[in-house]
């Protein structure tokens, strides 16, 4: 009995030991992380919470924040038409060009994955550079202008499909696939790195024992093997669509203008700075916000539950 | 030799394939470099070729006259063009240094040791980067504001050390080195501190230019406008875009400023292409 007591004490006092490291570590531990941890929370999560707040007030800066219960939100869905134009602007976009961009971003990664490493290389960066070229997509409006003069224009006329010019980016009809379009233009960014560096990582030997199981052609095997694997990146890819697609404004804004004709390219992000920073109702902008946040958290869900059934 | 052969000419692939594959890449990726290609070489024309019509997509006779005129415009503004430049350097420079130094360290403790909250904190790191920085832009403001930093630099600076991607890549970077490494140097008694700058850092470097690349694209790119109201603290693209909207005019200008401001981050991203790649390897979202 004495002796069990005695391994007993000893092996708590060695648990306790032990405990005592951890927790210094962990001591440690906190104070690596802690600037991250500071301003991380100072700048993404305060100002999220701090959001949902004023969207519940009427909050115009020179006065102290009023609260008004749900009235942002009510009047937003039930007066403000511009807005649910807006939304119905950013889902149409982020719709098309979400899935379409995520999917074309996987394709050519694949595609370009089998070529030699230099040809690769410079694969990869013709496929990037419009993403990270600052605001080259201006460009498009000197090809979608409404004159004579815009190439677009000028191309068709001279096939004679129309025979008079086109305001493609005044035509409210045409604004919003154009955007579309350019914004597929743009729609190879961090995700498709991804993709690129995913494909390159997966084992060799799985693609040699899908031969020995029977594997006929390409499309099997991106579908048995490389999908499967790649899971991971396909995740990533989806959060940098989805983030991008429902953000869209800059494109709108420089190629339709802010505000665009008969508000036919607002999207909700223009919403949010036609209210916050030239009206100033930052309670109302905090509405748009809070539920901009919602519809991307929402739809990231969706997305990663979906993508968690690829290749089964 | 036949290994090699297999690895070069899969049983599973058919040559016509192959040829229809590459023919339509050859094809998109024309279409996509087009609009660059096309900027680039409007920025060359002479700005009788600008006007020209019908116009022309390549210039016939290439000039640098635009990119010296907007030189000269730029001498000629209220706040010197070097002033610009040093604002947009400084804020790019201090912002990616701390972000480097403050994601690193939060990243490797994250990345390789257990401690209680560690789970929950990268998940709701991962939760940041699922919403556009524009849901938090106004809640910002107000904090900035509060602070006393707005029309300061820190404005921008400080809230980019704080950018969730940079954070994420490296922490998946992180986990893949070997746990044995840094436990030897715990046996040889080093601290935590030096096990940091000493072993791991020196063995991510391709994680660091991720990180250093995307912020340095994030801030070479931030007019900054909402921020910053004083002319003598605005940042060169700013400037250079408010160049660009001064009308019909400013047509061969325009054009310049076009390639000066994407010219910078697409020669960064073409010389660290490969350590960009490496460290997007493992870049993917587990659940």
């Amino acid at each position: 009995m004495k002796e069990y007591l005695q391994k007993y004490f000893i092996l708590r006092k060695h648990n306790m030991q032990v405990a005592w490291k951890k927790a210094k570590n962990a001591k440690m531990c906190y104070l690596f992380l802690a600037p991250y941890a500071i301003l991380f929370t100072m700048f993404y999560v305060f100002p999220v919470v701090a959001s949902i707040y004023f969207s519940f007030t009427y909050y115009n800066i020179l006065e102290k924040p009023r609260f008004i219960g749900l009235a942002n939100y009510t009047s937003l869905i039930l007066q403000d038409d511009i807005f649910l134009l807006g939304v119905k602007n950013t889902l149409l976009i982020a719709l098309i060009t979400g899935p379409l961009g995520y999917i074309l971003s996987f394709l050519f990664a694949w595609l370009i994955n089998e070529l030699p490493r230099w040809i690769r290389s410079i694969a990869v960066i013709v496929f990037y550079a419009p993403s990270i070229a600052g605001n080259c997509y201006v460009i498009f409006s000197v090809f979608f202008r409404g004159d004579a003069y815009g190439y677009v224009n000028a191309f068709l006329m001279n096939i004679g499909v129309i025979n008079a010019p086109k305001l493609w980016l005044i035509d409210p009809k045409y604004m919003l696939p154009i955007c579309m379009l350019v914004i597929l233009w743009m729609s190879l960014g961090t995700g498709f790195l991804s993709f690129v560096a995913g494909l390159q990582g997966v084992d060799r030997a799985q693609f040699e024992a899908g031969y020995m199981d029977g594997i006929k052609n390409r499309w099997q095997e991106l579908w048995y093997i490389t999908l499967p694997n790649m899971k991971p990146m396909l995740m990533f890819g989806a959060v940098m669509s989805i983030t991008q697609a429902f953000g869209v404004c800059d494109v709108t804004m420089a190629l339709c203008g802010y505000p665009s004709t008969d508000y036919a390219a607002r999207t909700i992000v223009t919403h949010l700075f036609d209210y916050g920073f030239s009206r100033f109702e930052m309670g109302y902008a905090c509405a748009i916000a809070t539920i901009l946040f919602l519809m991307m958290i929402l739809c990231n869900k969706a997305i990663q539950s979906l993508l968690r059934r690829v290749g089964t | 030799m036949s290994k090699a052969l297999i690895k070069r000419r899969k049983p599973n692939r058919s040559v016509g394939g192959d040829i229809v594959l590459y023919l339509f890449l050859i094809l998109v990726a024309f279409i996509m470099a087009f609009p660059i290609i096309y900027a680039v070489s409007s920025a060359l024309k002479p700005l009788d070729e600008l006007f020209k019509f019908p116009p022309k997509i390549f210039a016939q006779h290439p000039t640098m006259d635009n990119f010296s005129d907007l030189f000269v415009t730029m001498g000629k503004s209220w706040v010197t063009f070097s002033r610009y430049l040093f604002n947009t350097v400084f804020i790019t420079a201090v912002g990616t240094a701390g972000h480097l130094i403050i994601a690193s360290m939060g990243a490797f403790v994250l990345a390789k040791y257990e401690f209680p909250g560690n789970q929950t904190f990268f998940k709701i790191v991962t939760v940041a980067m699922m919403f556009t920085g524009y849901v938090t832009q106004i809640p910002n403001y107000l904090i900035l504001n509060k602070l006393g930093w707005i029309d300061t630099y820190w404005a921008i600076i400080i809230p980019a050390f704080a950018s969730p991607m940079g954070f994420f890549l490296m922490k998946q970077f992180m986990e893949g080195l070997p746990t044995s490494l840094i436990e030897a140097a715990k046996i040889d008694g080093a601290n935590e501190w030096r096990v940091f700058s000493k072993i791991v850092m020196p063995n991510v470097k391709p994680a660091w230019m991720t990180l250093i690349i995307f912020s340095v694209q994030a801030l070479w790119n931030n007019k900054a406008s909402t921020y910053i109201y004083s002319e003598e603290r605005k940042t060169l693209v700013y400037a250079l875009q408010q160049i660009q909207s001064g009308g019909i005019a400013r047509t061969g200008q325009g054009a310049a400023v076009l390639v000066v401001v994407m010219i910078v981050p697409i020669l960064i991203f073409i010389f660290s292409e490969s350590q960009i790649l490496e460290t997007m390897a493992s870049s993917g979202l587990k659940d």
